[in-house]
Parts: C-alpha cells; sequence; structure tokens
C-alpha cells in the first residue's frame, strides 16, 4: 500500500492516438514524485450525473516530477469499454478526478542484473519506466512484448532505445515472431542468463511466465490485472489467493498487497473456486 | 443560532449523521490516507466473522448502470484478529465506531457479542442479518420474522445492557415493517436500512453468470428509490426507533433524501469506491442544505416527509 494517495483534479495535458492506445498526459502535482514503476492510478470517468459509478484503474506509462509541486504522469489506455472511451475522448485542459499513486511497486535489485522484462497488450506501459530505473542500476535488460496483433503492441522508440534487446510476438504474425511470449520465454532466458522477470499483461499470461519462471528458477515479480471496484483496497473485489511467508494462503487485495507481487506465490489455478483453508486478508 | 448537527441511534451519541457503510470501508485504514476519520459520524466497519473467512472466489464484481453487483462473501480476519488489530487502531485514532457482526448460526451471533460485550470504545454493534452472499442461502435470517428475531435475541442476551444494537434489514422480503416490529421486539435498540438487493448479472459473451457467486448484492444510485421507500415505511410504523439509512446516497441532497423520510444518520457505501471522500463531501452539502431551508438541527429534519398536509 502506497503511504502517498492523492485525490487530484488533473489536468489533461496531451492525448495522442499510438496504434489502438491513447497516450496520455495529466498535470497531476507532487503526486508525480512519489509514483513508481507497477504503481497505477485511479480515474473517475463518465463526467457528472454518469451512470458510471466506479473508477477504471490504470498503470502509470511514465511519471516526471518538475520539482515546486509540478508533477506529469502518462498512461496508456486502451479505449475498449466505456469508461476508457469517455476517457480518450477527453481533450487538453479537461479535469479528471484522478487518485494516486496506488498499490505495490517494481521491487529494484540493490546489484546490477540481468532482467527479463515481460508485457502483454498495454501491459507493457510501465515496463518503460522500469527498464530506465534498471538500466541506470547497471542492470542488462532484455524485452519481450506480445499482443493479438501489430496495432497492440505498445514500443515507442524512446521505449525501445532504453532496453538491450526487445523481442516482439503476436497471435496473428502480423509483427515479429507468430505465437505467445511464452514460446520464445526458456529460449530468452537461457541466452541472455537472466536473473529476475518483472511482467505485467493478462492473468493468463502471468500464469504462464511463472510456470516458466519456477522451471528456470528465476525469480518473477508480476504485475496482475484484476478487476477493481475502488482501487484503495476497501472494496474486497480484486482479491487473489497468494501463499504467504507463514504458508498461510489469504485472499489479498491486487490493489494494495499487489499490483505487483512474488509470481511463485500466487495459486494461479484457483479461477471460480478457492483453495481449502484458505484465509481472507 | 448555530445548527445542531449531531444524532442518536438508541443510546448512542454522535457528533454528525455521516457514517460509513459495512463492508465499504474495510476497518478504516484505507480510508484515512484520504481524510481524517474523526470527521465521521462513526465508522461502521466490515462484517466482522467469528472465524476468518476466504470470501468467494472471483469474478466478485460487476459494474451496472449506476450500480455495482457484488458478492465478496464476508472476507475477513475473523473476530479475534479484529479485535487484537483493527480495534485497538481505531480506538488511537479516537475514531467514533460501529463494529459490525454476521453469523452463520444463531450461536454465532451470541458468541460474537459476547466477544463484543468487554471491548471499550465501540458506540454501538450493527447486528447484519441480511447479507445475501454468505454461502448458505437458506439461511439469510433477515428474510424470515422468526430467524431475524432469534438472531437478535442471540445478541441481546449476551451483550449484556450497554451497548445499543442495530438491526441491519435486507429489502429482499414481502412486508420490511413486519421484519421490522419483531427485531425491535427482540431488543435492536435501531434500524440499518437498507442492504444490498439481490441480483445476477448474466455475461453475453461467456453466456453465464458473470459472478463466481452467481448472484450478488446490488449497490449504488440505482437502489436509492428502495431505500427511501423502506425507510419511509418503517419510520411510519415505528416514529420512535431511530434508523440508520442507507442505499445509494452519493451527495447531500440524496442523504437529504433518506433523512426527510425518517433516518437518523445516514452511512455511505459504495460511493466510497468511487470517491474515496465522498462522506466529506456529502457530511458538508448535506449540513448546507438543512441550514438552507431552514431547520435549526437535523433532528427537525428526520422524517419531515412524514408531515400532515396542512404542514
Amino acid at each position: 500500500m502506497t503511504k502517498h494517495a492523492l485525490q487530484v483534479l488533473a489536468e489533461v495535458v496531451s492525448n495522442k492516438k499510438v496504434g489502438a492506445y491513447h497516450h496520455m498526459v495529466f498535470s497531476v502535482g507532487q503526486m508525480a514524485a512519489h509514483s513508481k514503476p507497477g504503481n497505477f492510478v485511479a480515474i473517475s470517468v463518465g463526467g457528472p450525473g454518469t451512470s458510471m459509478i466506479l473508477r477504471r484503474a490504470f498503470a502509470i506509462y511514465r511519471a516526471s516530477d518538475r520539482e515546486n509541486g509540478v508533477g506529469y504522469i502518462e498512461l496508456v489506455v486502451a479505449p475498449h469499454g466505456q469508461g476508457s472511451t469517455w476517457l480518450t475522448s477527453r481533450q487538453s485542459g479537461d479535469l479528471v478526478d484522478l487518485v494516486g499513486p496506488l498499490g505495490t511497486a517494481f521491487g529494484i535489485p540493490t546489484e546490477p542484473v540481468r532482467a527479463l522484462l515481460v508485457g502483454g497488450g498495454y501491459g507493457s506501459a510501465p515496463l518503460f519506466g522500469l527498464s530506465e530505473i534498471l538500466k541506470g542500476r547497471g542492470c542488462r535488460v532484455d524485452m519481450v512484448l506480445g499482443a493479438s496483433s501489430a496495432m497492440k503492441i505498445y514500443a515507442p522508440l524512446e521505449g525501445k532505445r532504453s532496453v538491450n534487446s526487445l523481442t516482439i510476438t503476436t497471435d496473428d504474425g502480423s509483427a515479429g515472431i507468430p505465437g505467445k511470449v511464452s514460446d520464445v520465454l526458456a529460449e530468452l532466458i537461457e541466452n541472455n542468463q537472466i536473473d529476475i522477470i518483472y511482467s505485467c499483461g493478462p492473468m493468463g499470461m502471468l500464469e504462464a511466465i511463472t510456470k516458466i519462471a519456477v522451471e528456470k528458477d528465476v525469480l518473477h515479480q508480476c504485475a496482475i490485472e484484476e478487476a477493481m471496484a475502488c482501487g484503495v483496497g476497501i472494496c474486497m473485489t480484486c482479491v487473489l489467493p497468494i501463499r504467504g511467508e507463514d504458508g498461510v494462503v489469504r485472499m489479498l487485495r491486487s490493489c494494495i498487497d499487489g499490483p505487483v507481487v512474488d509470481g511463485e506465490k500466487v495459486i494461479w489455478d484457483s479461477k471460480r473456486e478457492i483453495p481449502e483453508g484458505t484465509w481472507g486478508s | 443560532m448555530s445548527f445542531d448537527y449531531t444524532t442518536s441511534l438508541g443510546t448512542a451519541k454522535f457528533e454528525n449523521p455521516i457514517f460509513t457503510a459495512s463492508g465499504c470501508a474495510s476497518s478504516g485504514k484505507e480510508l484515512s490516507q484520504f481524510f481524517d476519520l474523526r470527521e465521521l459520524g462513526a465508522l461502521v466497519t466490515k462484517s466482522i466473522m467469528i472465524k476468518p473467512r476466504s470470501g468467494r472466489a472471483t469474478p466478485r464484481m460487476a459494474e451496472t448502470a449506476s450500480g455495482m453487483l457484488n458478492s465478496i462473501g464476508l472476507q475477513g480476519p475473523g473476530i479475534d484478529i479484529f479485535l487484537e488489530k483493527d480495534i485497538p487502531w481505531l480506538q488511537e485514532q479516537g475514531v467514533s465506531t460501529v463494529v459490525s457482526i454476521a453469523g452463520e448460526s444463531v450461536d454465532d451471533y451470541g458468541i460474537l457479542a459476547r466477544k463484543m460485550r468487554s471491548v471499550n470504545g465501540v458506540k454501538a454493534l450493527e447486528v447484519n442479518i441480511s447479507c445475501p452472499n454468505v454461502e448458505n442461502r437458506g439461511m439469510v435470517f433477515a428474510c424470515n420474522p422468526v430467524t431475524a428475531r432469534a438472531a437478535i435475541e442471540a445478541v441481546r442476551r449476551n451483550i449484556g445492557g450497554e451497548l445499543p444494537i442495530i438491526a441491519k434489514l435486507s429489502p429482499d422480503v414481502t412486508n420490511i415493517v413486519e421484519i421490522a416490529e419483531e427485531v425491535v421486539a427482540a431488543g435492536a435498540d435501531a434500524l440499518a436500512l437498507i442492504n444490498t438487493v439481490l441480483g445476477m448479472v448474466i455475461d453475453t459473451n461467456t453466456m453465464r453468470p458473470k459472478l463466481a457467486g452467481k448472484t450478488g448484492g446490488l449497490s449504488g444510485p440505482a437502489i436509492r428509490p428502495v431505500a427511501v421507500r423502506a425507510i419511509y415505511q418503517v419510520h411510519a410504523a415505528l416514529p420512535h426507533v431511530s434508523i440508520l439509512g442507507m442505499g445509494g446516497v452519493t451527495n447531500g441532497r440524496e442523504a437529504l433524501e433518506l433523512i426527510l423520510a425518517g433516518a437518523s444518520a445516514v452511512s455511505i457505501g459504495t460511493a466510497n469506491f468511487g470517491n474515496p471522500t465522498a462522506t466529506m463531501l456529502v457530511k458538508s452539502e448535506l449540513q448546507e442544505l438543512l441550514i438552507a431551508k431552514g431547520f435549526n438541527s437535523l433532528q427537525e429534519a428526520v422524517g419531515y416527509a412524514h408531515r400532515a398536509e396542512s404542514q
């Protein structure tokens, strides 16, 4: 749980369409100073009198603190639902109610390591900021991005520059290697002698990565995407079973105990069932 | 003359009438980063059960038009951990606290009440007898006058004389006044109206119920008219029993509706999810509205919609 969450009226600074997504910049003041890769924000959508009562959660793509209370947060938004479509229709100068930074951040190693960053669709968003930090610590950073088609790969030029190698996979073969990110993972881990995997994307992809990470004995931090109602830890809807250090499985909230969690600790195969002996958070 | 915003539920007194709704503010910590919890009339904790409880599998939530459906299944740490960790924290912070309890059997309610009787710094006990999400669908106490009464009697017998009991009722009944009369006769000092309304969403892609628990509780602005109706009916029948009203309130005007219907205090539930400072917004807007309408106290406005045509 972040200790610095703020609720602000953030001004839309820019909104650009990039492939299937929108790259949006918001003026958020001092919130930017506390935002780390992995953190997310929750935004009210629909405007006054809307029938959409819940916030939408978005991983922070990049945060820049200009000091003296000036700061910006950048998001990559896929307009696939009513709420995200409303958000991507905002123009420069519009105000949105934004809460953040929320959730846990990716853990940064103190030693230079060999990191593999894996993103699915717009799940690549938080990985570029992470990559810059890892590079700053002297890490080698390789990246794999996967999506259903080329349009849904989010990899801006400056992002590409921040990694040592970039592998792309698409389900339809319209860009890079045809197939899933998990198809190319084992080879990349071996060839680049990877120490740690950071991932962000749909649950099925994170589960598949965990399996490979466990087999290859590589650490795996993943940012999970579970449907949320509040984003701040009070609604108990975004839970998933995670095994604690004490061996007890608890239904933890992906908004405050995550979104970044240790992939190996997640009980992935619990779809629509709770493992026996599980506790509340 | 200064405006009197204080209120009471049974013998419990509160500085102002804006509470959180149980299950919509956890045990307070998470919201404390957004505002000072001491500004609340009371924080109503999530409903606590005897044992640690995982709750239901996901998906647990579906957004609906002006509402949401949830099926959490009363996830929680259990009463012992709650009393060891959450209550001391709320006491240290000086938060006016109402504890909500929920049981799966009449005995559970008795056991929970016994555990609560020696706890200091709690203003009142909300007894959740109406959660439609628990595993045993046949045992929704609040939907049957006999079982509703039995649960409240078990609490009354075990709680001792001091702590006021607020019975939280379900709107999913044919005659809510009948249930209200039964639980008041069983020893409830006040009533909480309303819990969520049982509903279902079917995902038209998978063509199955969207929630893992299939059914869920509908909350949010979509159910506000149901809450106003239930409060109005119960206040008309039992004008001397104070009501903690809730159901889709997001602003001061909507809170005023519940007050006029007969609520002495208003809980904010689902609105906290969309706006973590919703309680503070409602608190200031409601007070401004009451003053603007010429009321000298909150109390004057409670049940004002029931006045005779000539008034």
